[in-house]
């Protein structure tokens, strides 16, 4: 069997996961939904035959696992979207088309070498530094819950931090390659560039109050660099700064301060005062860890095997939601008290396998700029999963940032398909080799 | 680079094990307690998706029961309680938004099912799984409705409680507060709970049960306890020999009888005996078996009847109060009992003593049932989904007196019903026993009036105790008709007629 015939196998798989999810949704709200939402499986099937057969032209050889584990996060993701809000679920179809449109677009453009992105190395940095900046242009930009990442024309909103961290990771993989060599001696004036990019960045993130982003765009940059020098002194040097840089921010900005001490006690007994209320006297619970405490309260409402698909409780019988941000950072909580523990550990094995073919493709392919391309997508990829989940987790302090493919949201899921679309490249060229 | 882009693997790999990790935590180790916690309301919101057991009263009348409400494609099983504020201190509620109260929170795992057996607990989860409704408990209390509309209507407009225990089981057959509160108007209209005033006290404090958790001082319905001390511990007889010159010397001082509203006949009793002091409830006689019995021995007799600790009842621990001495609202510890408590003020219920209606029921019915101290409950019995039936069998809770000190105090508090400060709890042809109390709040302030009584005192079905609050008569003339009123309601039920 041919790579894309057991890709068009696994589809199909998929395909039937998908319209299970939305049968069950439909079951449990058929008072509150029609039966024509079940069509909505398989539009989306639909949409990933047309991804299958684009990448069927242009990427015969790549690895059939990829896309479908996609299909299959997507699918969870828009029906759990639906579940909770079905308007948004329609917007987020919409979504996945122009995602599959912007996947088919970088595969057919690229089919024949992307090795040539390599040398609009300074175009790409640049182009990161552009993204990450246009929230902060006065006319377009717009802050939500206090971080001002979004851009918006007309109504659509978009988080052009998404696509900047792929243009960071092509530059960083390119920079880094065509530098190896003289980067490893250390040298300083190596770095310039790099850190001066780089640097202009995390100013950026945080200046805009996006520490989910700045500690992606960190963790992003120390792995490849290790990837590229192997001197695990630039990761324990890179670690250092941070602490340092941390503990700066911690004490000059408020809103780090707070989300630390959200993290470390969400929940109170006597009542402290609660910054947003105007320093009213309030149990934390009730006010600063809010949404923390009450997205744990409905990960643990899911147990082993969950409410079910809309079966979950996420609203007060007056329709008011208890969860704020429920589908867009937070729909892991979501998941989790619908699907229960079964259903959210098979989710993070799911993630878990596109993360080992990701590497995979690294391992296979044999040119240093392609390893880093993948190995850096992989990583920002598997990273970002953790940032969002062990916020909600409480493993790390909680930063808004979204669930790869999952989340609710245009920019994430247009990025992470031009991010399969890239990875597809690599193991295309990597397989075709042989 | 191969090895390197291994070791990054492993590191992605390891943090997203850690979330598996960390979910399993939060869903299976964590769950429990999370859903304990009175602020997650995803809980208490997806609670109301069970069918909620309902809770009866002892003639079977609906306390609580379910309306079915569809919202948000969900079906929710909300409460009603048809009767109202009348049962509102014992059945508490369950809501959305002010979590629950009373027996719907400390009778919550009845009443939701979760009080299952091995194998209920596998057809929940089909349930679950399946998403069918899950049925709850259904729960019979003890609560004999007719004392508890009598015991309502004769407190009236008064800031008080009344308490009646059956005192060979301990079952509650009423519990009553005023003023109290409509549960139905907890989840949408608390605002009208607010508003509930009433002339007799300030703070109303209409969600205050009262009964459990209001804490007066006793006047001379300690006395009982002190008479207990006295005989049980041998230093006392009934005919032990007492002078009242009108006053007890408490550390130099005088402490008069005049004081005490309560007493019968004249301000010096000179030579009496102790059963006489007690039917006339002379101050000076208590001051002096206080002083002599000393602060220790005391209040060992206080905690034998359970004072210094929560009482231990199956209503939410938050509604009950420890009866003890109190400084600035602080229960004192054993050791300061004794350096700053007056013995012979305690004696006769005054000084730092602050008790509740429940505890002084359990004295009553205590003294009832021979000294055997029962464990006071207000489930009978739980009916599961499955037709199942569970009894609660009646506990002992301690023994802290002799069977033959109980008897000498049952012929005493008779006397007061026959001849003493209690005359008008007497019932025709039933022998009643009775003790009351007239609690001093300083000078020129009104009195906190005390009874609490059995009946009949030789074969007694029903302990009562009566608070009021800001009273100008006597324990005797306020309270004791109300007391006298509860136990005719119950000695006219069919005994025993409904557990």
């Amino acid at each position: 069997m041919s790579a894309r015939t057991r890709e068009l196998a696994i589809l199909v798989l998929v395909g039937l996961i998908t319209m299970t999810g939305f049968a069950s949704v439909y079951i449990a709200r058929q008072n509150e939904i029609s039966a024509g939402s079940l069509s909505y499986a398989g539009f989306f099937f639909a949409l990933y035959l047309v991804a299958h057969f684009v990448g069927r032209l242009t990427v015969p050889d790549a690895d059939p696992y990829l896309l479908p584990m996609a299909a299959l996060l997507t699918g969870v993701g828009l029906t759990e979207i639906y579940r909770l809000n079905p308007t948004d679920a329609l917007r987020q179809g919409l979504w996945v088309v122009i995602g599959v449109a912007g996947f088919s677009a970088t595969l057919i453009a690229l089919r024949h070498d992307f090795r040539r992105l390599e040398s609009y190395k300074y175009l790409f940095g640049l182009s990161a530094l552009a993204l990450l900046f246009l929230p902060a242009l006065p006319k377009i930009g717009r802050s939500i819950n206090g971080a001002r990442l979004w851009v918006h024309v007309g109504s659509l909103q978009f988080q052009p931090g998404e696509l900047g961290k792929i243009a960071m990771i092509v530059f960083l993989a390119a920079y880094l390659h065509s530098k190896q060599e003289v980067l490893a001696l250390g040298r300083l004036k190596d770095f310039g560039p790099l850190l001066a990019i780089w640097g202009c960045a995390m100013l950026v993130l945080v200046a805009t109050h996006d520490l989910g982003s700045a500690l992606l765009f960190f963790g992003i940059f120390l792995a490849i660099l290790y990837l590229a020098t192997s001197r695990l002194l630039y990761v324990g040097v890179g670690m250092t700064l941070f602490l340092v840089g941390a503990a700066g921010v911690y004490e000059t900005t408020a809103h780090v301060r707070s989300r630390v001490t959200i993290w470390l006690h969400p929940w109170t007994t006597q009542p402290v005062p609660c910054p947003t209320r105007g320093g009213l006297l309030m149990q934390r619970q009730e006010c600063e860890s809010f949404q923390l405490v009450k997205s744990l309260y409905s990960i643990a409402q899911g147990g082993f095997s969950g409410t079910g698909l809309g079966k979950g409780t996420f609203t007060l019988t007056n329709g008011k939601l208890l969860i704020p941000d429920l589908n867009t950072d937070f729909i892991f909580s979501a998941l989790a008290q619908e699907l229960g523990l079964v259903g959210v550990a098979a989710l993070l094995l799911v993630l878990m396998f596109f993360v080992v073919r990701g590497f995979n493709i690294a391992l296979s392919v044999d040119d240093g700029f392609s390893k880093l391309a993948a190995a850096g997508l992989t990583f920002g990829f598997a990273l970002q999963t953790f940032i969002i989940i062990g916020g909600i987790l409480r493993l790390i302090p909680l930063t808004g940032i979204t669930l790869p493919f999952i989340s609710y949201g245009g920019s994430s899921v247009v990025a992470n398909f031009i991010l399969l679309a890239g990875l597809l490249l690599v193991s295309q060229r990597a397989n075709e080799a042989r | 680079m191969n090895a390197r882009i291994r070791i990054a693997a492993l590191t992605s790999l390891t943090m997203l094990v850690a979330l598996i990790v960390a979910s399993t935590y939060w869903q299976a180790w964590a769950a429990p307690d999370l859903a304990n916690r009175s602020d997650n309301s995803i809980q208490q919101v997806s609670e109301f998706t069970i069918d909620r057991g309902r809770i009866f009263a002892s003639d079977g009348t609906t306390l609580a029961k379910n309306r079915i409400v569809h919202a948000g494609g969900q079906t929710y099983y909300f409460r009603r309680y048809p009767l109202g504020s009348l049962t509102a201190a014992a059945v508490g509620y369950a809501t959305q938004t002010k979590s629950r109260a009373g027996l719907e929170s400390s009778a919550n795992d009845y009443l939701t099912g979760a009080d299952q057996t091995l194998a209920g607990t596998f057809k929940q989860i089909g349930d679950r799984l399946l998403g069918s409704t899950i049925h709850g408990s259904d729960v019979y209390t003890s609560i004999n409705l007719r004392a508890q509309r009598i015991a309502t209507q004769a407190l009236g407009s008064n800031c008080g409680a009344a308490v009646a225990l059956e005192p060979s089981t301990g079952r509650v057959l009423a519990l009553v507060t005023k003023p109290s509160y409509n549960p139905n108007d907890v989840e949408s209209h608390y605002n009208r709970i607010g508003k509930i005033t009433s002339p007799g006290c300030t703070p109303t404090s209409p969600l205050v049960d009262r009964a459990t958790q209001g804490l007066y001082p006793p006047g001379s319905s300690f006395k009982v306890v002190t008479a207990a001390a006295a005989l049980d511990s041998g230093r006392f007889t009934p005919t032990s020999v007492f002078q009242d010159p009108g006053y007890c010397i408490e550390y130099g001082q005088r402490v008069n009888n005049f004081t005490n509203h309560d007493q019968k006949g004249p301000e010096a009793f000179g030579t009496l005996s102790l059963a006489t002091g007690f039917t006339d409830s002379v101050n000076s006689v208590f001051c002096n078996i206080g002083k002599r019995l000393g602060m220790h021995n005391l209040m060992n007799y206080a905690r034998r009847f359970g004072f210094d600790q929560k009482p231990s009842i199956d209503l939410p621990s938050n509604a009950l109060a420890i009866s003890g001495l109190y400084q600035r609202s602080h229960l004192l510890s054993p050791t300061q009992e004794i350096d700053l408590g007056d013995p012979g003020r305690v004696a006769f219920g005054q000084s730092l003593l602050l008790v509740t209606p429940l505890q002084m029921a359990m004295v009553a019915a205590t003294v009832a049932n021979n000294g055997t101290e029962m464990q006071p409950h207000l489930v009978d019995r739980v009916r599961r989904s499955d037709g199942g039936i569970v009894r609660i069998k009646p506990e002992e809770l301690a023994q802290p007196i002799k069977p033959e000190t109980a008897l000498e105090l049952t012929q005493m508090m008779e006397s007061v019903v026959t001849s003493g400060t209690g005359t008008a709890a007497a019932i025709p042809g039933v022998k009643v026993a009775g003790k009351t109390g007239t609690a001093e709040n300083g000078t020129g302030q009104p009195n906190t009036t005390w009874f609490i009584s059995f009946a009949p005192a030789d074969a007694p079905r029903v302990a009562v105790a009566v608070v009021l609050q800001n009273q100008t008569g006597t324990g005797g003339m306020t309270a004791a008709p109300i007391a006298r009123q509860i136990m005719q309601a119950i000695l006219s039920s069919a005994p025993n007629s409904n557990s």
